[in-house]
């Protein structure tokens, strides 16, 4: 009973003008409570649609999905997400944007007008945390993409969800910037412990930040492997330079390059 | 300096049109039948203000009566639209197919209903003014992007949640902008209108002074349905700027 998200033998199709895709077929994956895991693939594998399953923004054709031990019928209404782009809504304050699930989200929801100085604060104190620190009332046009996507993972945590889903939150960051929010990310996760599921194609910044790693095969996309990333916690940026990291580097490319050509 | 040349070009660019104009009937000796000289005109417009005032002021309240009419009901229409697939796909092509209707066509029509008057002007002015606003509301609506809409539902959010939070708010832009075109097609409608059937307004005292040849009155008349048409445009761009500053600096610019 130790896992937190439990998909079991899921298939999806999309149905298109242009025909039907079977987008997923016999997916099976387990991530245990607290876990950080990622999800590498080629693109158009899939990886998106798992994580509108496991939010149950869409429902599967066959198979189980359990949460936290409830079986997924419907929005699961605990779960923070951040995708590519940062999304925030360019009318609302920095602060305002990340108070948005606050005001959608039960009980807070009830409560945010009689207590929106206390969430406003804990808005502050997280967006202090990610390094903005003063950027509270700022628009989110006057941030750089490197800020709006920190703003954008304080938004995806402030109701504390048990569940964190990321879509390539990074892959429209120059280099640098990506492996500073790598690290803000993997500071934020171990001061609070959710369980997070990240969905990325690029294998350093899976391989740094996650406990395990699952790699998609080609559409119809399944899980052909899951790999325990054993470099030792708390990591360093430093630690992308060790041979051990390099080796399981390669090991998942061999793996993405034998199912690219399947 | 070349702020302050800025700020006069509108008014330089006028009053060169005007004496361009000005130059050609005298120079070209154009008869004052065929084409009166501004000076003309603004004389006309010195002698008749009485009267040229009071049709200004019946053309405007029945082009305002009938843009209030298009704004709430455009913006209504525009939300019921882009909140269904299914009314949207329903009702567009039946949108369609009535604003391609010549409105000139429709004021025969509404004059035996109402009578001559003013009502047959705001109704034409409503109706050629609404479907722009009805098009850029839904279309706001519809360009909501679609992970932001993932992030609410997997939130627990409702579609009514999602609308007032995210819809509403961005179709804003798209509104004013839509305004701006909308005014000025509802003078268009009232003039049509006016001039078809009426016994007062800008498109009335045109229709009559242009039957007994003053052309003189017809453009004194001209000009200040121009002059009408810049100040409201003037009035909802100063609107739009007022109450969506954030979508001018942001990347998200408004439609039309």
């Amino acid at each position: 009973m130790d896992s937190s998200v439990d998909i079991a033998d899921v298939t999806l199709t999309y149905h298109g003008g242009s025909g039907d895709v079977l987008a997923l077929r016999g997916t099976s994956l387990s991530v245990r409570r607290g876990e950080f895991a990622a999800v590498v693939g080629p693109s158009g594998c899939g990886k998106s649609s798992l994580m509108k399953l496991v939010t149950g923004l869409v429902p599967p054709d066959s198979g189980k999905i359990v949460i936290f031990g409830n079986k997924v019928a419907g929005p699961v209404k605990i779960a923070g997400m951040a995708f590519q782009n940062a999304n925030l809504l360019p009318w609302r304050k920095v602060v305002d944007n990340v108070l948005l699930p606050l005001e959608i989200v039960e009980p807070h929801r009830r409560q945010f007008r009689a207590k929106k100085a206390e969430f406003r604060a804990q808005a502050e104190a997280l967006l202090a945390t990610v390094g903005l620190a003063g950027f509270g009332d700022r628009y989110p046009w006057e941030l750089s993409g490197g800020m709006q996507q920190r703003t954008s993972l304080c938004r995806a945590l402030i109701h504390e969800p048990a569940l964190l889903m990321l879509d390539e939150p990074f892959a429209a960051l120059d280099a640098f910037t990506r492996e500073e929010l790598w690290c803000v990310l993997r500071d934020l996760w171990q001061r609070i412990g959710f369980t997070v599921i990240l969905v990325t194609h690029d294998l350093r910044e899976a391989a740094f930040l996650a406990d395990r790693i699952h790699v998609m095969s080609a559409r119809p996309g399944r899980i052909v492997m899951s790999k325990e990333v054993d470099l030792p916690r708390p990591r360093d940026l430093d630690v992308c330079f060790t041979p051990r990291f390099t080796e399981i580097l390669h090991e998942l490319r061999a793996k993405i390059a034998e199912v690219r050509q399947a | 300096m070349s702020n302050l040349t800025e700020k006069l070009a509108p008014w330089l660019f006028t009053i060169g049109i005007f004496a361009i104009w000005e130059a050609a009937c005298r120079g070209f000796n154009v008869d004052k039948f065929v084409l009166p000289p501004p000076s003309d005109a603004f004389a006309e417009m010195a002698k008749h203000w009485r009267p040229l005032l009071r049709h200004s002021f019946v053309t405007l309240w029945t082009t305002m009566a009938g843009f209030a009419l298009a704004i709430v009901f455009g913006v209504v229409l525009g939300l019921v639209v882009g909140w269904s697939r299914t009314i949207y796909r329903g009702l567009y092509p039946v949108m369609v197919g009535f604003n391609s209707i010549p409105k000139v066509a429709v004021v025969p029509i509404l004059i035996m209903w109402f009578g001559i008057g003013e009502i047959p002007a705001i109704l034409t002015a409503f109706l050629i003014s609404f479907f722009p606003i009805v098009v850029n509301v839904a279309t706001g609506l519809a360009t909501m992007e679609p992970e932001l809409e993932d992030v609410l539902r997997a939130l627990g959010a409702k579609k009514l949640d999602i609308m007032l939070k995210v819809g509403i708010p961005r179709t804003q832009p798209y509104l004013f902008g839509s305004l701006k075109v909308a005014i000025t097609l509802a003078f268009v409608g009232t003039i049509v209108s006016e001039t078809v059937g009426a016994n007062a307004g800008l498109g009335y005292l045109i229709a009559l002074a242009g039957s007994s040849f003053q052309m003189p009155l017809v453009f004194a008349a001209l000009i200040l349905l121009a002059v009408e048409g810049i100040a409201m445009y003037a009035v909802f761009a100063y609107v739009e700027v007022r109450f969506t500053h954030w979508a001018f600096r942001s990347s998200m610019s408004a439609a039309a």
